[in-house]
């Protein structure tokens, strides 16, 4: 048997995850209920800290934005993590590829509609902001 | 199928592949279940591959969602003399139903580890505390939308509004269709049993509901805690 | 009780789209009597309407396709002979029908004809490559069809019932709000686009579930064919950018339906957003449709030039490098909208950077060629005639890819010339060659050799007639869609682009020609060996048309050119394969599912397009409860026993002891 048979039939051994399937088994801390609680706990903790953000002084003014967007995508990670179950194993792949094409468009999505639309604003005839709101 | 083992590894998966009709079984039988992570081991067993169909038909929900959060973006300073986010938004109330959509996802968990364990009792009921959530996120979310309407703050009134219902709205749609999807599983539970077609459709569900929440964190965030900060 | 539907719907006070719908209607009524009288329904509804086969609904996908395709093509003809009637005068389609004609044009090719036609191939073609029985949701794939069906139905019925859009094939705001088109046409557009678009997008999510889930034992992903890898590529695309498709369109029927505000003129809206969605799907689209035939094209080549395919895994970077920047130029659509130097010269610097891709590829292609022993069958006629007028299209491509030219040619006809040269030798070229190409695999027949190369040879010189002359008559400021014309400098080549209109359509007699010949003459074009062109991928190795089950046991799969190897192999060791225990095969039952659902549709998008209400919930609850159905049933498969699997594999296996034979003989 050559090399190249051998790493075949290492491969074989390897089974695909379907997304969300739990493969860690539950004596693990993410694993079973102990992962539900846990990411629970966590997605409410950044909850609450998203709405501390927005609704109190404790950040600087102008970075509160920068903090939401980073609480949000953290909390998505969670939910991702505990609730989706997704791994960074090689049994996961597909499925973590699949969903980084999907961030990708989403990303060039908003921020390409984004860009291209604020581009065409600035180089609309000039309004004062009385007239911007006043528009019918 | 009827052995409950406490392995959560792949026991829905195993009562798949025993009788696949993709897997013609011979020639490569200790392949069994081994799937195409690295593309040599032949077709996946069914479980897997209706999963990550499910999962791709998400990426483009939420690619769908995309579209309606790029609308957003773009129009959220068009209100054309209209009420702001900041004068609309109640807090309070969105407060309540990222907490009400959250535990409903967590006891959407807490009925897969029902399924993972074949009792029926249990999944029905964490099935129906995840319904009942679910349903009264949407209750409160028809009365904030009724709110507006009666303050002549419909989608009608300025852009900013028409993509505000069209995003919330597109959410509120998605929960909706979750949760008649929820009943008829729940009902074909009751009357099926744990068979391994619908134990890989509730398996979907948990993904779409989970998903649903997840679009949740990107709403309040984006739109309503950045439309109410000053 | 029937929303705004009445009798002033139907157009009697016009008499060419009534004559029109007339002979539609009476040809589909001969065609439906006859099935009757012939008894034919019950064959029809057990093996067709209901079927969940692969090949068969790719079949019925490309049979949708080619009628589009020649509903659409006589709309091409009418938009062709008005310009040149209307030169100094009416002509003889009046503005209102003329723009429902071009916008008809457009739709209809798009959607009902490129989209099915590619899909139909890939359908067809992608589960027999990689060596497995069906695609990953067999039912799914028969609801996706028949939504399609619906589509291009609601469609053709805007022929009659009322009017379809006169807005362009894409119904740019704030043209096709209610304010400036009040009528049910944009309203047909709509519905019939999101219906079949759903349909779409399942088709999608079933492909590449297929492809990255289900390929037979050792197709890695380096050993898959090269049209796997472009469907891929493609099915991924419509994943991405259908949704986008979705959300516009809703946004857009949002306004016209409940007085949103998305892209109005008041209230805030902003048309330009419309645009900028519009595209972000667009472009994308483009892709979806040329990748595939990309793909069918590296199949083609390396076949008859009897050589694999040359620069294989460069071509897979290439077809992935277009699949992710595809993505990143949608802006080129509409460069003069006014966004500002930053933004025109990134997405101008990318339109340029998406074709070095394709120039990749058009080296491979040629490069396969070099030093093979070329056999030039039809379908590397079309092969060849596309890679020499594609060039042409790609390079005025990149010449409107730099900004400040696109600001010249913009909405001229020069525009126009360029997307029908890439997309005709691209995806209609490609539909033809895959046609021809897979044919006998389909049917067992192959189709007449001179009557497609007769279709070739008038095809592509009817296209180079009628583009070119609209290049230059672009160049000299024509802008497109002219109901009447006052310029003389134009009118010769208006003139020399209508006789190559001529020439197209005795390309397309040929092409009906060929087909009808060819069922006429299929004994002696029998191909038994389902190998008739010395393939080298997966699908000739089956008997054609191949069993339901595609393959009695799965291939096992060693290289990228699965086939020929068995060839080789069989050849060497003077013996085919022989592997004599067969074991039962399950397959998917058929299902009236789609059929149903898609009836169902049919009603709630011609209801929502009429505001009959009850109709349109009626419709939902309908579809709803033929899901339940459908998830209720106890036995989703069927049982082939052992020995008919043995019996109908020893078919195959007989005609391939034949081959080696013959290929004896001949040695």
């Amino acid at each position: 048997m050559t090399d190249i048979d051998s790493r075949i039939d290492e491969d074989l051994d390897r089974r695909d995850s379907a997304p969300g399937e739990e493969t860690i088994t539950e004596h693990e801390p993410a694993g079973g209920l102990t992962g539900y609680l846990l990411g629970f706990g966590l997605a409410i903790l950044l909850t609450i800290a998203s709405f501390l953000a927005a609704q109190t002084d404790l950040i600087y003014q102008p970075a509160v934005i920068s903090a939401l967007v980073v609480l949000a995508i953290a909390q998505m990670g969670v939910h991702l993590v505990f609730f989706l179950h997704l791994t960074t194993g090689s049994d996961n792949t597909n499925n973590v590829l699949a969903l980084a094409f999907g961030v990708l468009i989403v990303a060039l999505v908003v921020l390409g509609s984004i860009w291209i639309m604020g581009h065409l604003n600035q180089n609309m005839a000039p309004m004062s902001a009385h007239q911007a709101e006043m528009m019918p | 199928m009827s052995d409950a083992t406490g392995a959560f590894t792949s026991d829905i998966a195993a009562g798949g592949a025993t009788r696949d009709v993709y897997r013609p079984g011979h020639g490569h039988g200790s392949a069994h279940g081994w799937a195409t992570g690295h593309g040599q081991g032949g077709p996946a067993s069914k479980f897997v591959t209706v999963a990550y169909g499910f999962w791709i038909f998400l990426l483009s929900d939420i690619i769908m969602f995309s579209a309606f959060f790029a609308a957003y973006a773009v129009l959220a300073r068009a209100t054309a003399g209209g009420p702001t986010g900041r004068e609309l938004f109640d807090l309070t109330r969105v407060a309540v139903q990222t907490g009400l959509l959250l535990t409903s996802s967590f006891t959407g968990g807490l009925a897969t580890l029902a399924i993972h364990r074949r009792s029926m009792a249990g999944t029905q009921f964490w099935l129906l505390v995840t319904g009942l959530l679910g349903a009264a996120f949407l209750f409160l979310e028809v009365q904030e939308f009724a709110a507006m309407a009666a303050e002549q703050a419909g989608p009608s009134r300025s852009a900013f509004l028409s993509a505000f219902f069209a995003l919330v709205g597109c959410h509120g749609t998605h929960v909706s269709l979750g949760l008649l999807w929820l009943g008829t599983m729940m009902a074909q539970l009751w009357v099926k049993g744990f068979r391994p077609e619908i134990l890989r459709r509730l398996h979907c569900f948990g993904l779409f509901w989970h998903a649903l929440d997840i679009i949740w964190v990107a709403i309040f965030t984006l739109v309503y805690l950045l439309g109410a900060s000053p | 009780m029937l929303g705004k539907l009445d009798w002033s719907a139907i157009p009697f006070d016009q008499p060419i789209p009534l004559g029109a719908a007339l002979i539609v209607f009476l040809a589909a009524a001969a065609v439906l009597g006859w099935i009757t009288v012939k008894g034919y329904w019950p064959y029809l509804w057990h093996e067709w309407i209901t079927s969940v086969d692969h090949k068969r609904i790719g079949v019925m996908y490309i049979v949708l396709a080619m009628l589009m395709l020649l509903r659409g093509f006589v709309d091409a003809i009418m938009m062709r002979t008005q310009q040149v009637l209307a030169i100094h005068g009416p002509g003889y389609l009046p503005p209102e029908h003329y723009d429902q004609i071009f916008s008809a044009h457009g739709t209809i090719m798009i959607f009902f004809a490129a989209m099915p036609f590619v899909i139909g191939l890939m359908n067809f073609v992608v589960p027999l490559q990689l060596g497995i029985r069906d695609v990953a949701f067999p039912t799914l794939n028969s609801v996706s069809f028949w939504l399609t069906a619906t589509g291009a139905l609601l469609v053709n019925i805007s022929l009659v019932v009322g009017e379809f859009a006169r807005t362009g094939w894409l119904p740019y705001a704030p043209l096709s709000e209610t304010t400036y088109s009040p009528g049910v046409g944009v309203d047909y557009y709509l519905w019939s686009i999101q219906i079949s678009g759903v349909g779409t997008l399942l088709t999608g999510v079933n492909l590449v579930t297929t492809i990255l889930k289900m390929r037979a034992p050792g197709m890695g992903y380096l050993r898959m064919p090269m049209f796997c890898w472009t469907s891929l590529a493609s099915n991924l695309l419509i994943v991405a950018a259908f949704p986008i498709l979705t959300a516009t369109l809703a946004m857009l029927t949002l306004d016209r339906y409940l007085g949103f505000h998305f892209f109005t003129n008041e209230a805030g809206g902003n048309q330009m957003m419309f645009v900028n969605l519009i595209w972000a799907w667009g472009h994308p689209e483009v892709y979806i449709l040329v990748l595939p035939a990309f793909g069918l094209y590296s199949e083609i080549f390396s076949t008859f030039s009897s050589k694999p395919l040359f620069g294989y895994r460069s071509m897979v970077a290439a077809t992935l490098f277009i699949c992710v920047v595809s993505f990143m130029v949608w802006l080129h659509h509409f460069f003069t909208m006014g966004a500002g130097a930053d933004v025109n010269a990134a997405f101008g610097i990318a339109t340029s950077v998406i074709a070095v891709g394709t120039g990749v590829k058009v080296y491979n292609w040629l490069f396969t060629m070099y030093g093979g022993r070329v056999r030039f069958d039809t379908p590397m006629l079309w092969a060849l005639g596309f890679v020499t007028t594609f060039t042409i299209g790609g390079m005025t491509g990149v010449l409107l890819a730099v900004p400040p030219a696109d600001f010249m040619l913009h909405n001229s006809l020069f525009l126009v010339a360029h997307f029908h040269n890439v997309i005709i030798s691209g995806v209609l070229f490609g539909a033809f060659a895959g046609f021809t190409y897979w044919f006998p695999k389909a049917f067992g027949f192959r189709l007449h050799e001179g009557w497609g190369k007769a279709a070739f040879w008038f095809t592509l010189a009817g296209y180079m007639l009628v583009f070119v002359p609209l290049y230059i008559v672009g160049l000299l400021g024509m802008t497109r869609r002219l109901q009447h014309i006052d310029m003389d400098m134009w009118a010769p080549y208006l003139v020399v682009a209508a006789f190559g209109i001529l020439v197209m359509i005795v390309g397309a007699a040929c092409q009906i020609t060929q087909l009808v010949v060819s069922i006429r003459r299929r004994d002696e074009l029998r191909d038994e060996t389902g190998d008739p062109w010395d393939g080298r991928s997966l699908e000739w190795s089956t008997s054609s048309p191949p069993p339901v089950f595609n393959y009695a046991r799965l291939p096992q799969v060693e290289n990228e050119e699965p086939y020929w190897t068995i060839k080789q192999r069989a050849l060497e060791e003077q013996s085919p394969d022989d592997e004599e225990s067969y074991e039962p095969i399950e397959m998917p039952r058929n299902s009236p599912t789609g059929f149903v659902t898609a009836f169902f549709s049919t009603l709630v998008g011609f209801a929502l397009i009429w505001h009959i209400w009850w109709l349109a919930i009626v419709g939902f609850i309908g579809a709803y409860a033929t899901f339940v159905v459908f998830a209720w049933r106890d036995h989703g498969d069927y049982e082939i026993p052992a020995d008919e699997v043995a019996r109908i594999d020893g078919d195959r296996k007989a005609a391939q002891l034949a081959w080696l034979r013959r290929r004896e003989r001949v040695a």
